[in-house]
């Protein structure tokens, strides 16, 4: 087809606007740093910019709010590209430092760079903190990089190129097949592959069809949506337009979370942008496609991330889901075929479709191509979102990328794959990370939250908090998730109440099986999961709750006793003053007790005791 | 349903109803605006919605109400504190944060906004702010890395500035 842009002109327009702004100061503004404080940060440097008449090297400086760096735990994150330099941790106080040591005088600040918990030494370059220099970025390749809420930063790192060149080759099956090629598989969790998904659809060419992209990001502890959404939503709007294109759609919907209202106002104004310039809305780059979108926002459902759920919901109604087939592609919303990716995904597409399939599919393993983000969380030194070859090792994420297990403390298992998901232990540390090597271990990809646990979590403890997740937000409709998630959670809290008796762990799992093969949709199917991995893996800990009433890491309240060492106890009277309830009595300088029958396990006077002479067992 | 009902203005309604253009699947949407405005969705609303718009009924409208976790049928505070207990923050440590708070709002099991409607409670299973674990949401500011003692200043912050 005709294209009235030349999206290569625009491009380098856009570029020497980039060079127009000379000396260019990065400030994180995604959730995390926003709430750490980065917008004072912005407003400083903002200030004292605009008080220098010349700085050594350019006759101006703009500060940019940019995306997430996924580097949430180092907040507030400033970079200053052309030093290649990141400060971490920076305060509003630290920012006339940075502004005259280094920007005006060429000298770093020693202080705020990342110290290496390895070496302990400070770090210079952005490409040498292990965190970064681990990973490969993809979906996630210009967070961080470029202002989040400008049309023209995107089109400068390559926005909206593969959607012009695509437009001008006007075919759309070619698109399919780069997809297919690529061997890119759904980043939400069930790993299906996309090319597929949208050859299916594709099928219903002709009528009314839509394009929906799943942004209900409700896994505890995932938040790559999220970053992607407030960090480059243009390279999600590309994805959805190319995806329209190749299914022949002309209207799509992006469902986010209501708890994201970053998210929701980039992308309104990533839309409106867009289209403002014909890059969405009506005829395209001048051409007769033509591709309208709106965004939904969520009411708070976890079962609304299942496709036909999230259909219902978007249609105005209770979210649930519907049997299948008929299959989205075929009868989705409104009845008409629907393409329904989530936002990884989609964010994949342009990338793939600018660099080609065979780049993407040089990635990864024989089975899982490209790069997948994990949300790194927990007991791990550095947590943040990360990006890295399909393949690469849960030890390698953990203690390269992650800085290993905080407070020296000893790894025990990491979550992955949210509430669907299971646990992988010590044994695991070198499986690598793609779909059939974690499934073969009963655990999922999922959509790539790990949550690192370290020696004193209690595997059970976990596994009751994610079925109370599950029996909360199960919708109802099918009598064995509704139910059954119920009384599991029963089993599991009488076990960690220290009620349990043998014979419940047969029920649970008769349960875990039942809800497995009686539920509809994904949750009720992946519900028992954490419960099945902890039964077999850690299922010492379940017997050391029944049997010996106690709690290994010394987490369930019922089954803890806080003593005191009397050949330790000084008698300094601290614990007793610290104590809300009055549960511990003695006399200065003399050893003191703890009156069993008082103490509520609260622990204050165990982090209060200057010679650790308390203990918990 | 408990406590005292807000008096409904129907046009306001009316006008919401309009903005969404008048469409039943812009339902959750219409809710999300009537909350907006009452911070909360009076029965009445509800019942005029249902009654109003082509194709639902009150039951309808009661149901999709009741389904998300986003509606409240009880008025919420003026200051809605969202705390999270998803898997990240729970085990970093979300539930002495979630006690402090009730502690220091008077909250007890099942109450879930205090007197003067000033502070509401809920616990959410995820903010997407993992990484400063644990966190706290209050209206749409993030504090991040709370502790049971953090969270007391924040609060009695707001209580400050509300002169309280």
């Amino acid at each position: 087809m005709e294209l009235n842009i030349d999206i290569k002109k625009e491009q380098e327009r856009a570029q020497e606007q980039i060079k127009e702004q000379g000396f260019r100061v990065l400030v994180c503004g995604g959730t995390g740093c926003v709430a750490n404080g980065s917008m004072k940060v912005m407003e400083k440097f903002r200030e004292l910019g605009a008080n220098v008449d010349t700085l050594t090297s350019h006759d101006k400086m703009t500060v940019i709010p940019t995306g997430c760096h996924g580097f949430c735990e180092q907040g507030v994150l400033v970079i200053l590209p052309e030093y290649h330099t990141t400060y971490v941790k920076v305060k509003v106080d630290d920012v006339e430092e940075i502004f005259n040591s280094h920007i005006l005088g060429g000298e770093p600040v020693e202080r705020l760079l990342y110290t290496d918990p390895a070496t302990k030494q400070h770090v210079k370059k952005n490409d040498d903190i292990n965190f970064y220099a681990k990973q490969t970025r993809t979906a996630l390749e210009n967070c961080g990089k470029i202002n989040a809420e400008s049309l023209d930063e995107a089109i400068a790192v390559h926005g909206y190129e593969a959607l012009a060149n695509i437009l001008k080759e006007n075919n759309p099956d070619a698109v399919i097949q780069e997809i297919l090629d690529s061997g890119l598989k759904g980043r939400g969790g069930a790993g299906f592959p996309t090319g597929l998904k949208w050859k299916f659809t594709a099928a219903n060419r002709g009528g009314k069809s839509y394009v929906v992209c799943n942004g209900d990001e409700g896994d505890p502890g995932a938040f790559m949506d999220r970053s992607v959404m407030e960090g480059d939503p243009h390279k999600l709007l590309e994805g959805m337009a190319i995806a329209a294109f190749a299914i022949g759609a002309d209207e799509g919907y992006i469902y986010v979370r209501a708890e994201y209202p970053l998210a929701i106002k980039r992308l309104r104004k990533a839309i409106a942008d867009a289209e403002e310039r014909h890059y969405l809305g009506k005829n395209i780059f001048g051409t007769e496609f033509s591709f309208e979108l709106h965004i939904k926002e969520g009411a708070g459902a976890f079962v609304c991330g299942e496709e036909s759920a999230l259909i219902a919901s978007i249609e105005g109604e209770r979210g649930m889901p519907r049997p299948k087939p008929p299959f989205p592609a075929n009868k989705g919303l409104f009845g008409r075929p629907t393409l329904i990716n989530n936002v990884e995904t989609l964010a994949n597409v342009p990338v793939i479709m600018r660099k080609g399939a065979k780049w993407f599919a040089s990635m990864g393993t024989e089975t899982a191509k490209g790069t997948k983000t994990f949300a790194l969380t927990g007991e791990v030194n550095n947590t943040g979102l990360i990006e890295v070859p399909m393949g690469t090792t849960l030890r390698e994420i953990i203690f390269d990328i992650g800085g290993g297990i905080r407070g020296g403390k000893k790894f025990k298992a990491v979550q992955i794959g949210g509430p669907s998901g299971g646990c992988l232990t010590e044994e695991h540390l070198d499986l690598p990370m793609d779909y059939d090597s974690l499934a073969k271990a009963g655990a999922m990809v999922g959509s790539g939250g790990l949550v690192v646990m370290a020696e004193d979590t209690c595997m059970v403890e976990v596994a009751r908090f994610f079925m109370n997740f599950t029996k909360n937000e199960s919708c109802g409709k099918c009598v064995p998730c509704r139910e059954g998630t119920k009384n599991m959670l029963k089993i599991l809290e009488k076990i960690v109440h220290g009620k349990g008796e043998l014979k419940d762990l047969e029920v649970l799992e008769d349960l875990a099986n039942t809800v497995k093969d009686g539920s509809l949709c994904g949750l009720g199917k992946t519900a028992p999961n954490p419960v099945l991995s902890t039964l077999k893996y850690f299922k010492d800990e379940y017997l050391a709750h029944i049997v010996d009433k106690k709690c290994p890491a010394g987490v369930c309240t019922a089954l803890k006793t806080i003593k005191i060492d009397e050949d330790k106890c000084k008698g300094c009277t601290k614990c007793a003053r610290t104590c809300p309830v009055g549960a511990i009595e003695g006399t200065v300088k003399q050893p003191h007790h703890i009156d069993q029958s008082k103490c509520i396990k609260c622990e204050a006077c165990l982090s209060n005791c200057p010679f650790k002479a308390i203990v918990k067992e | 349903m408990t406590g005292s009902q807000t008096k409904v203005d129907f046009s306001k309604i009316d006008e919401i109803i309009t903005e969404c253009g008048g469409k039943k699947s812009n339902l959750i949407a219409i809710l999300q605006k009537v909350q907006e405005v009452y911070r909360y969705l009076p029965e009445d609303a509800m019942i005029y919605i249902g009654t109003k718009m082509e194709g639902l009924s009150p039951a309808t409208v009661f149901g999709v109400a009741t389904f998300y976790a986003q509606f409240s049928l009880d008025p919420k505070g003026k200051y809605e504190i969202r705390c999270c207990d998803g898997t990240a923050c729970h085990v970093r440590g979300s539930m002495p944060v979630l006690n402090a708070i009730r502690a220091r709002l008077d909250l007890k099991d099942g109450k879930f906004t205090t007197d003067d409607g000033l502070f509401s409670l809920e616990t959410v299973s995820c903010l997407g702010a993992c990484g400063l674990a644990p966190v706290v949401m209050v209206n749409d500011k993030v504090y991040p890395q709370m502790t049971s003692d953090a969270i007391k200043v924040v609060i009695d912050t707001i209580l400050q500035e509300e002169n309280k």
